[in-house]
């Protein structure tokens, strides 16, 4: 297979990636600033950040914790308005969150109070009840709950959780899917484990996917374009496109190679 | 194994009836041998509630507290909590309403004895709004507060799935204080218990309030003191079970956790 990556400079408003049609290109984020003030600090989160993401593709957006990802993350799901520049969707500006585009927190976005089966069933109360069955017995069995449908999140382990909440996100049938560090209170083979999960629904299910990380690894293995971001205020420092089929060797030439030159962009030494 | 382990349990919840019976054995001795009458012995005690009850008044006296207790807390409930959310749920009102409520909440309930007689006289009324007093102000502090403790995921996560703002409050909102809500219906349910029976001794002329002070300026019968006093104590205990029932209700239970 053969490596064909570009590790693209960002500049003001232009960067180079595979994706340049203007049929698959789904969402747009625009000259995005992000400032606040805080004890009379003006705090500038995010700078100019520039990036498109195509139908159906994997993005993670990877950076050092505290550097305004999730804020990116934040905006682009609707959930902040940014203090510069603006998001479209499909052509149309993000003004609020919305059902066709679901934010999948930590695992404690699942509501406590429901089921798995209720949980699931959250964003399906307007469609009829012979679908709403179907849909919710299918989503159960995406995510490897069978048998769980009558529980209540809290006796449920962590991974289990994080697998409910993305079944309730799927289970409204979004166009995307924002992910915001979800297994990063997990341990790592459960981690492991979680992200084999998450690629298996996204190839079954091909739903655009913005997946915020600080983990490296964890980018690389799951990412067609990795955006990596630097510290505050944050920037695009480069996009990375892993062109590595699924299911990846992460011992392979190819795959160390992208790691290493991630592990050097960020800075670091590849040394303990 | 099996046998044993049932043998255990039943032992562990036979532990504080053999606590009671030892304890009313103590105060059978001791009433005895006093030399000064100072307080009633239990069989005495029984033998008043007994007396109570072929009089007519145990039922008519429970009933009257009970039905005192269930106006005022009631609508204390009715109006208190959903006030409470409101106000938690904008944070405007919370920042303005505070300090009344903080300069009221220390003023006891029993202080408001002479003002609630001169508005509605002696009577139900009085009593009634007594209780609504005690209980209304806990429970719209506990509504408050369970709605600023609520996790803005939860409520990001209900806005994402399109949820208008009434949807918001049914679905989310209201599931995610329920649990707070249920201990704070606990606590103000002892608490209105306690003022129900201080009202009766001053502002009405029956229930078990009553049935103390007018025990003992009527032929001083400390019998029928401490048995208005165990009545209380025990009807106390029963609205507590009944309240902590609820706290097992499942769709309720993860708020009591640890986790």
């Amino acid at each position: 297979m053969e490596r064909t990556t570009a590790i693209a400079h960002v500049g003001s408003g232009h960067f180079a990636h595979g994706i340049n049609s203007e049929l698959t290109r789904q969402l747009q984020a625009e000259g995005i600033g992000m400032s606040f003030t805080r004890d009379g600090n003006l705090i500038r989160v995010l700078e100019n950040i520039n990036l498109e993401v195509a139908k159906g593709e994997f993005v993670c957006l990877l950076g050092p914790s505290g550097c305004g990802k999730s804020t990116l993350l934040n905006i682009v799901a609707g959930f902040i308005a940014p203090t510069q520049g603006h998001v479209r969707i499909g052509g149309e500006a993000v003004r609020g969150p919305d059902p066709r585009r679901i934010f999948v927190f930590q695992e404690r976005g699942v509501f406590p109070w429901l089921t798995v089966e209720g949980n699931i069933a959250f964003g399906l109360s307007e469609i009829p009840k012979s679908e709403r069955i179907q849909r919710i017995a299918h989503y159960v069995r995406l995510v490897g709950l069978v048998g769980f449908e009558t529980t209540y999140p809290q006796e449920l382990s962590g991974g289990m959780k994080q697998r409910l909440e993305v079944a309730r996100a799927l289970a409204v049938n979004p166009d995307m899917l924002f992910l915001d560090e979800p297994f990063g209170a997990l341990d790592s083979i459960t981690r492991l484990i979680m992200r084999g999960e998450l690629l298996r629904i996204w190839e079954a299910e091909r739903k655009t996917i913005i997946f915020v990380t600080h983990d490296i690894e964890e980018a690389v293995q799951l990412a067609d374009r990795v955006v990596v971001m630097s510290a505050r205020p944050a920037r695009i420092q480069s996009v990375v496109e892993i062109n590595i089929d699924h299911p990846r060797d992460i011992s392979s030439r190819a795959y160390l190679e992208l790691r290493d030159g991630i592990f050097e962009q960020i800075g670091l030494a590849h040394k303990v | 194994m099996g046998k044993a382990l049932s043998a255990m349990r039943r032992t562990v919840r036979l532990r504080p009836v053999g606590f009671v019976a030892a304890l009313l054995i103590m105060w059978h001795v001791a009433a005895a041998r006093q030399s000064v009458h100072l307080l009633p012995g239990p069989i005495d005690v029984t033998a008043g509630i007994a007396e109570l009850a072929r009089r007519g008044l145990l039922l008519k006296y429970v009933t009257a507290s009970l039905f005192r207790v269930t106006w005022g807390f009631t609508t204390a409930a009715m109006l208190g909590i959903p006030f409470g959310l409101v106000v938690g749920w904008w944070k405007r009102f919370e920042t303005g309403l505070n300090p009344l409520i903080q300069i009221l909440r220390p003023i006891s309930p029993l202080a408001w004895i002479p003002i609630s007689i001169l508005w509605f006289g002696v009577g139900d009324m009085a009593a009634i709004f007594l209780i609504f007093l005690a209980s209304f102000l806990p429970l719209t502090v506990t509504a408050m507060n369970a709605v600023a403790s609520i996790p803005a995921v939860h409520l990001n996560a209900g806005r994402n799935f399109g949820l208008s703002q009434f949807q918001l409050i049914r679905r989310v909102l209201y599931p995610a204080v329920a649990p707070q809500l249920v201990i704070g219906l606990r606590i103000t349910l002892g608490i209105a218990w306690l003022v129900v029976v201080a009202a009766e001794m001053i502002a009405v002329n029956s229930g078990l309030g009553f049935l103390i002070v007018d025990a003992r300026n009527a032929g001083t019968r400390y019998d029928l003191v401490v048995a208005g006093m165990v009545l209380i104590g025990l009807i106390g205990l029963l609205l507590d079970i009944g309240m902590r029932s609820l706290e097992k209700i499942k769709s309720l239970r993860w708020g009591y956790s640890e986790d």
